[in-house]
């Protein structure tokens, strides 16, 4: 069965942004933190909670629907992978993405969107972040 | 620079409104952090004028593997101290360290005094100076909202600015005003807040958005899961997240080195009803990290204050710390963590060091009850265990709202030296003393350590470990570690990570991120530092054998029994000798 990411316990989050770093290090090879699919932020200041935007893993995603080069494929559970090769970098998915988890990267011109690899889960240190069974995400059905 | 070879220093004039970027391959010898700091500051520093003249710099700075290995979490401030009048070294977590490394430079030099009140925002491709007028007089958290309203930019880099403050204490020149750094973290100690006043600069905004790329990535990342095991899959680190540092109230109270009513005791009668238990079953709401750190040693505590008849409440919450429940609460008596948290709030909001503070607090309500002050001096009744009073000597302290407050503002050493009660002021070389009292380790330590702060060469852990007391190993020890530590802290590493970054874990770290050094080269680089560190205070007039230490400490039992002022000085000659030697030696 596959799985997706889902942040379950964000209550729990120490804001410690050790899941952008190993996002953005295993899967763009870089350390800023804007290579990273993940993005957990606070609501308003320190003492505010904190939320991680990140795709959800939709089963009838607008952003593979409304891309023009059919760069991004459904994935098995949920999401979309992006197809690098096919991507014109029209930045048409981010809009409309109403979680806006989809950041455009500037330097390759190209969409960062979760592929649901589950390193950031694995590295949580808190427990906020899980791989969960697709079925039983039952996200955006 | 992570991926080059070179430190990359941004220097910001605020008189002129110009900045300029330095490439500085010759700081690499320096490592990063304290190191280049040190040299920026030596570089800049204005030994003839004092130390809030426009002209002085303050420089910040992080090190190598800032942010990307974890704990690596501090950024580095230093300054001539408006306390002491010599080193001002203090350092911060939050998310300072990732928001230099993510805008791109190594070290800030800040000189020159703002033609109006204003604050800074650095980011990747931009440095302005911007209108703070409206601002100046605000407190911490209205101050740093302020800021991320006006620097609103749709939600982008929410989460992902570090937002340097200062509060009213900062503004009116307080010798030991701190600055807050992302609400709950600060640069505490020996004054920035004053110097940051006085070059008119409210808050500084750091973020960053460029690309780094990784060159070793299989290397890097190997690494990077290593360490990370080891700061979350071993006990190393557990103490510091789950009741965290208060822990500690219980067993040095046990053992008499608790610093209690102005160190009038080693023991604090209450201090099971302020210990790190009672704060974590009753007011620990939540922890946080420093960015970098998957430890997680922030605690937040939460009291619910009555502010008017008929059921009205508010949450009041704060970080809170060992050293914080020392200074603000066993040294002042106060007997109840709800209590605490109250004080602690004040001394955030006007944005004061707590230690000093707390301490400034208990030489004062001393010497009111010696007769060398008078209410007409401290306004409010100051007494031991009367949390009311202390709240209101806190705003006067900030405000400066008298003669007394004025002088007060200078710090103990400077009070007692005009109203009395010297010996029992209880300052180390100006800088007022930490939470241990725990033998010739706490006292001396700080006596000699670079910066008079506990954390110079960890003293007071020496008192604790040291099986049998030999005079000259001491030294010895103590010498040792302040050289380790300056290495670490070029670094920039958060002090509780020091177990696991060993030496060779250091090595594998800087290695597998593009620098090529050796064990030796670590050595001689903590060495060359504190040379650094010595020549300013050299420069600055700091003469070793001119630091007064306070009778109380030979009269108050310490942890390790009541201390003899003939050997405390004898160990301070001893150490003077060693770094006479130290300075002979070549680490060009």
């Amino acid at each position: 069965m596959p799985k997706i990411l889902k942040p379950k316990e964000m209550n729990k989050c120490l804001g410690c942004f050790t899941c952008m770093t190993v996002c953005a290090t295993v899967n763009q090879k870089n350390h800023s933190l804007i290579k990273s699919a993940i993005k957990v932020r606070t609501t308003g200041g320190m003492s505010s909670s904190y939320v991680a935007i990140v795709c959800l893993g939709c089963k009838e995603p607008a952003c593979m629907e409304i891309c023009p080069a059919y760069a991004l494929e459904k994935r098995p559970g949920g999401g979309v992978l992006v197809k690098g090769e096919k991507c014109i970098g029209c930045r048409k998915c981010e809009p409309v993405c109403i979680m806006r988890a989809i950041n455009f990267d500037n330097d390759t011109k190209k969409p960062i969107i979760c592929r649901h690899c589950g390193t950031c889960a694995q590295f949580c240190p808190h427990e906020c972040l899980l791989m969960v069974e697709a079925e039983e995400a039952m996200v955006h059905a | 620079m992570l991926n080059e070879k070179f430190i990359k220093v941004l220097y910001i004039d605020l008189e002129t409104e110009k900045i300029r970027i330095e490439q500085r391959e010759d700081l690499l010898k320096y490592l990063g952090g304290v190191g280049v700091a040190s040299k920026l500051l030596q570089e800049n520093l204005r030994s003839d004028l004092s130390p809030c003249a426009p002209e002085q710099p303050v420089v910040f700075a992080i090190g190598p593997g800032a942010y990307i290995l974890p704990v690596l979490t501090k950024t580095v401030a230093m300054f001539v101290s408006p306390l002491t009048g010599e080193l001002g070294e203090s350092y911060a977590g939050g998310r300072m360290s990732m928001s230099m490394l993510m805008a791109g430079y190594d070290a800030l030099v800040i000189t020159g005094k703002a033609k109006k009140y204003s604050y800074l925002t650095i980011s990747t491709q931009d440095v302005n100076i911007r209108d703070a007028r409206a601002m100046w007089g605000l407190q911490i958290k209205e101050a740093l909202r302020n800021i991320r309203d006006r620097e609103h930019d749709g939600g982008l880099s929410a989460g992902k600015r570090s937002i340097l403050c200062i509060g009213p204490a900062g503004e009116n020149g307080v010798a030991y005003a701190n600055v807050c750094v992302d609400l709950y973290r600060h640069f505490g100690r020996l004054g920035l807040g004053a110097c940051l006043g006085s070059k008119n600069l409210k808050a500084i905004m750091v973020y960053g958005n460029r690309s780094i790329p990784i060159m070793d990535q299989k290397r890097y990342f190997k690494v990077y899961r290593e360490i990370y095991k080891k700061c979350t899959a071993t006990d190393n680190m557990a103490k510091y997240h789950d009741a965290g540092t208060p822990i500690n109230i219980l067993p040095l109270n046990k053992a008499g080195g608790l610093p209690t009513l102005n160190l009038q005791s080693g023991t604090f009668e209450h201090a099971e009803e302020v210990s790190g238990e009672v704060f974590a079953q009753k007011n620990l709401i939540r922890k946080l990290s420093c960015n970098g750190c998957p430890v997680g040693c922030i605690h937040i505590g939460m009291y619910r204050r009555e502010f008017d008849k008929g059921h009205e409440y508010e949450a009041i919450s704060v970080a809170y710390d060992y050293e914080l429940i020392f200074a603000l609460g066993t040294f002042l008596g106060i007997k109840s963590t709800d209590e605490i948290i109250a004080i602690i709030e004040e001394v955030e909001e006007y944005g004061l060091d707590a230690m000093s503070t707390g301490v400034c607090l208990g030489w004062a309500t001393e010497s009111l009850e010696q007769g060398y002050l008078t209410i007409n001096d401290t306004l409010v009744e100051l007494k031991f265990g009367d949390a009311e009073g202390y709240i209101k000597a806190i705003r006067y302290m900030s405000e400066r709202v008298n003669n007394f407050y004025r002088i007060l503002g200078k710090g103990s050493r400077h009070a007692a030296s005009k109203y009395g009660g010297e010996d029992f002021a209880m300052q180390i070389g100006g800088n007022e003393m930490a939470g241990y009292h725990t033998g010739y380790g706490s006292l001396v330590g700080a006596a000699v350590g670079a910066r008079h702060s506990h954390l110079c060469n960890g003293g007071y852990g020496l008192d604790q470990n040291m099986k049998e007391f030999d005079e000259d190993k001491f030294v010895e020890s103590l010498l040792s570690e302040e050289c380790e530590r300056c290495m670490t802290n070029s670094l920039v590493m958060c002090l509780f990570a020091r177990k696991i970054y060993d030496r060779q874990t250091i090595l594998d770290a800087l290695n597998s991120i593009g620098w090529d050094l050796s064990n030796d080269d670590l050595t001689a680089i903590g060495r060359r530092i504190y040379q650094t560190k010595l020549q300013i205070k050299n420069q600055l007039g700091f003469q070793q054998k001119g630091v007064k230490l306070p009778k109380r400490f030979f009269q108050t039992p310490s942890m390790n029994g009541k201390l003899d002022e003939e050997t405390a000085y004898r160990l301070i000659r001893k150490y003077t000798e060693k770094t006479d030697e130290l300075m002979k030696e070549s680490y060009e």
